[in-house]
C-alpha cells in the first residue's frame, strides 16, 4: 500500500516535471540560445491549454462553456495548441522583437495579462473563473497505477522528442546563427544574417512549446481555470528552472525543471504535516524562495548546474 | 454632464495622479540605470503596507503615516539596490530585469507573510462626499490624493531644476557617458534616483490604498499602466511620465463610459452606444493597447524620450 502511494507520487512528480521540462526547453530556445526575454510564458501556456481543452473535450462535459466541446482526438488538440500559441507569438514578435529586450519583457507580460483577462471575462468560451472541466486525460480508462505510468511514459517520450529536436536545431547552422545573434547582434547582421527573421523564428518555436506545455497540463489535470496561468506558477517557476539548470543547455533545462519541481512538491509533503495556518505561510515562503533563487543564482552561479557548452565544430577545433 | 464629471472625470484624474507618481520612478530608473524595473509595483505595495502598519499601531490618519511609509520605502529601495541590483551593473541590462522579477516576488511574498492576504481599508466606514461642493460628488480623500500628488510633483520639479543633484540626474538620464566625463558621481546619482523613485512609489501606493484598499497585488496590478504611462510620455522624461500617467488614468476610466451620445462637448453625438465601449474587465488591456500603439508608431514617446 505504502509502496503504491509512493509509486503514484513518483509518476505525478515525473509527469508534471516533464511538462515543465517541455516549457523550460521552449524558454531555453528563446532566452538561452537567442537571448529573447520572454516573460509571457503564462500567456502561451494558457492559449495552448484552452485551445486543446475546447477542441478535445466531449460536448456533454464542458460544464458552463457554450462554445467548444468538439470532441477531437487528443493529439489533434495538442497540435492545434502548438500552432495557435505559435500564431500568437508571431503577432507579438512582429511588433516587439525589433525593439530592445526590455520592451519585449513588458509586451510579453502584457500579452499574458490580457490573455488571462480574456479567460476570465469571456465566459462563453472559457467558463470564466470556474474554467473548463471534464478535459480528457490520456489512458484514463486504464487501471490505477498503469494509467498513471503510461501517462508518465508518454510525457517522457514527448520531452525526449522535443529535446532531440532542439538539440539538433542547436547544433545546426541555424543554431549557430542564433548564438551569434545572442552574443553579438551587430556582427551577425554584418555577416548578412537577417537578425529579425531569425529572432522571430526562435520566439515562435519557443512559445509554441510553451503552448504545448499548457495543453499537456490541461489534459493531465483534467480541469483548467485562469488561476492555473498565474505568472508565479506558469512563468517564474519556469524561469527559475532554466536558470538553475543552466540556460543555453537543453539538458540543463530538463534537469532544472525536474529538480525545481521536486523541491516545489517535496515542500508540500512537509506542509501536509503542519497545522493549516502554517500551510498558507509556507506557500508564501515558497514564493519568496523562487524570487531569492532567481537573484542568488544569477549573481553567484550565472551558468547554472549544467553550463552551456558550445557544440564541437565538425572537423575543426572546438569553439572558444 | 455632472454625472460625467462625477463618475468618469474625477476617478480618471485620481487614477491618473496615482499612475503619474509611479510612472516617474519607472521612467527615471529606466533612463539612469538602464533597465525596466519590474519590482516598482511591489515597491508601491510595500509603501502602502508600511503606512497601514503605522495607521493600525498609532491610530493616525493615513496622510500622517505617509512620511513614515516614504522613509521606509526609500530605505528598502537602497538596500534592495545594494544587495540585488548593484552586482549586475557591469552585466547585460536584461539580467538585472530578471533580478527585478525576483525582487518583485520576494517583496510580495514578504508582505503576504507579514500582513496576510486579506484586503483591508485604512479607515473603516463610508465617508460622505463634501457637501460644499454639491452637486459634484467629491470626497475628502479625492482632495487628499490630488493635493498630495501635486505637492510631490512640485517638489520633484524643484529638485530637478534647482539642485545640483537634480541637474546631475537629468544629465545622466540624457547621456550617461557624457555625464561621467564631466565628473558626475554615478553611484550617488543612482542612489538618489532610487530615493526619488521609492518616495514617489510609496506615495502612489498609499494614495491608491486611500482611494480603494490595501491588498498584496495592489502594485503588481498597476505595473502595465505604469509602463504604458512611462513609454507614452517618453522614457527618461519625468514630465512626460506625469502626462502619460494622467492620459492612461483618464482613458481607463473613460473607456467604461456607457453612452457617448450624451456627451455634448462638440454639440454633436459622438457615438451611439448604450453599452460600455469597453467592458470594465479589460481596463488594464486598454493601457496595454495604448503602449503597443506607441511602440509601433512613436517608440520615443510624446516628449521624445529614449529608445534603447
Amino acid at each position: 500500500m505504502e509502496l503504491g502511494g509512493l509509486l503514484l507520487y513518483f509518476t505525478a512528480l515525473v509527469t508534471m516535471g516533464g511538462i515543465y521540462a517541455v516549457m523550460a526547453l521552449g524558454l531555453n530556445l528563446c532566452w538561452g540560445m537567442t537571448g529573447l526575454f520572454n516573460v509571457g510564458i503564462a500567456g502561451f501556456f494558457a492559449v495552448g491549454a484552452y485551445t486543446s481543452a475546447l477542441l478535445t473535450t466531449p460536448p456533454a462535459l464542458t460544464g458552463g462553456v457554450d462554445v467548444g466541446g468538439l470532441g477531437w482526438p487528443m493529439p489533434a488538440g495538442w497540435l492545434a495548441a502548438t500552432v495557435i500559441a505559435a500564431a500568437v507569438a508571431w503577432a507579438v514578435g512582429r511588433i516587439c522583437l525589433r525593439l530592445r529586450s526590455d520592451y519585449l519583457a513588458i509586451a510579453t507580460i502584457g500579452i499574458a495579462e490580457i490573455i488571462r483577462l480574456v479567460a476570465l471575462n469571456e465566459e462563453t468560451f472559457t467558463g470564466g473563473a470556474y474554467g473548463i472541466k471534464g478535459i480528457p486525460r490520456p489512458f484514463e480508462t486504464m487501471d490505477r497505477p498503469w494509467g498513471e505510468i503510461a501517462m508518465m511514459l508518454l510525457i517522457g517520450l514527448i520531452v525526449f522528442a522535443v529535446y532531440l529536436f532542439l538539440q539538433r536545431a542547436r547544433n545546426s547552422p541555424w543554431g549557430r546563427v542564433m548564438r551569434a545573434i545572442r552574443d553579438n547582434e551587430t556582427a551577425a547582421a554584418a555577416m548578412g544574417k537577417d537578425v529579425e527573421a531569425f529572432r522571430l523564428q526562435a520566439f515562435i518555436i519557443g512559445s509554441a512549446f510553451m503552448g504545448l506545455g499548457g495543453a499537456l497540463t490541461a489534459h493531465y489535470l483534467k480541469v483548467f481555470h485562469p488561476e492555473a496561468s498565474e505568472p508565479l506558477y506558469a512563468t517564474f517557476l519556469v524561469w527559475v528552472m532554466l536558470i538553475v539548470g543552466g540556460s543555453g543547455n537543453n539538458r540543463g533545462a530538463i534537469l532544472g525543471a525536474v529538480l525545481v519541481w521536486l523541491l516545489w512538491t517535496a515542500s508540500e509533503l512537509i506542509t501536509g504535516a503542519l497545522p493549516p495556518e502554517w500551510g498558507v505561510k509556507i506557500a508564501y515562503l515558497k514564493m519568496f524562495l523562487v524570487g531569492l533563487l532567481l537573484v542568488v543564482v544569477l549573481q553567484w552561479f550565472p551558468a547554472g548546474l549544467l553550463p552551456e557548452r558550445p557544440p564541437k565544430l565538425a572537423g575543426g577545433p572546438t569553439a572558444k | 454632464m455632472i454625472e460625467f464629471i462625477n463618475n468618469y472625470l474625477v476617478p480618471g484624474l485620481i487614477l491618473g495622479s496615482i499612475y503619474a507618481l509611479g510612472a516617474i520612478g519607472v521612467s527615471m530608473i529606466y533612463s539612469i540605470l538602464r533597465f525596466a524595473h519590474f519590482a516598482h509595483g511591489d515597491l508601491m505595495t510595500f509603501g502602502a503596507y508600511l503606512a497601514y502598519a503605522v495607521v493600525v499601531a498609532a491610530d493616525w490618519p493615513p496622510l500622517v503615516a505617509l512620511p513614515f511609509a516614504i522613509a521606509g520605502t526609500a530605505a528598502a529601495a537602497l538596500v534592495i539596490d545594494n544587495l540585488a541590483y548593484r552586482p549586475f551593473r557591469k552585466s547585460r541590462p536584461i539580467v538585472v530585469v530578471i533580478a527585478s522579477f525576483g525582487v518583485a516576488l520576494m517583496l510580495r511574498a514578504a508582505i503576504m507573510l507579514i500582513w496576510g492576504v486579506q484586503p483591508a481599508p485604512y479607515v473603516e466606514g463610508i465617508e460622505p462626499p463634501l457637501e460644499s461642493l454639491e452637486p459634484f460628488r467629491i470626497h475628502e480623500k479625492h482632495i487628499i490624493i490630488v493635493g498630495t500628488a501635486l505637492v510631490l510633483v512640485i517638489a520633484l520639479h524643484l529638485l530637478l531644476t534647482r539642485t545640483k543633484m537634480g541637474k546631475a540626474m537629468r544629465a545622466m538620464s540624457d547621456d550617461a557617458d557624457l555625464a561621467r566625463v564631466t565628473g558626475i558621481g554615478t553611484e550617488r546619482v543612482i542612489a538618489w534616483t532610487w530615493i526619488v523613485g521609492a518616495v514617489l512609489a510609496a506615495a502612489a501606493g498609499v494614495l491608491m490604498a486611500i482611494d480603494t484598499q490595501i491588498k498584496p497585488t495592489l502594485g503588481w496590478d498597476q505595473l502595465l499602466p505604469l509602463f504604458a504611462a512611462a513609454i507614452l510620455g517618453g522614457l527618461g522624461r519625468p514630465y512626460g511620465a506625469i502626462l502619460g500617467g494622467l492620459v492612461i488614468g483618464m482613458v481607463e476610466e473613460l473607456s467604461s463610459y456607457p453612452a457617448w451620445d450624451t456627451v455634448q462637448i462638440f454639440g454633436a453625438k459622438l457615438l451611439e452606444l448604450d453599452k460600455p465601449i469597453i467592458s470594465p474587465g479589460y481596463k488594464t488591456g486598454l493601457a496595454f493597447a495604448i503602449m503597443i500603439i506607441m511602440l509601433i508608431w512613436r517608440p520615443q514617446g510624446l516628449l521624445r524620450g529614449r529608445v534603447l
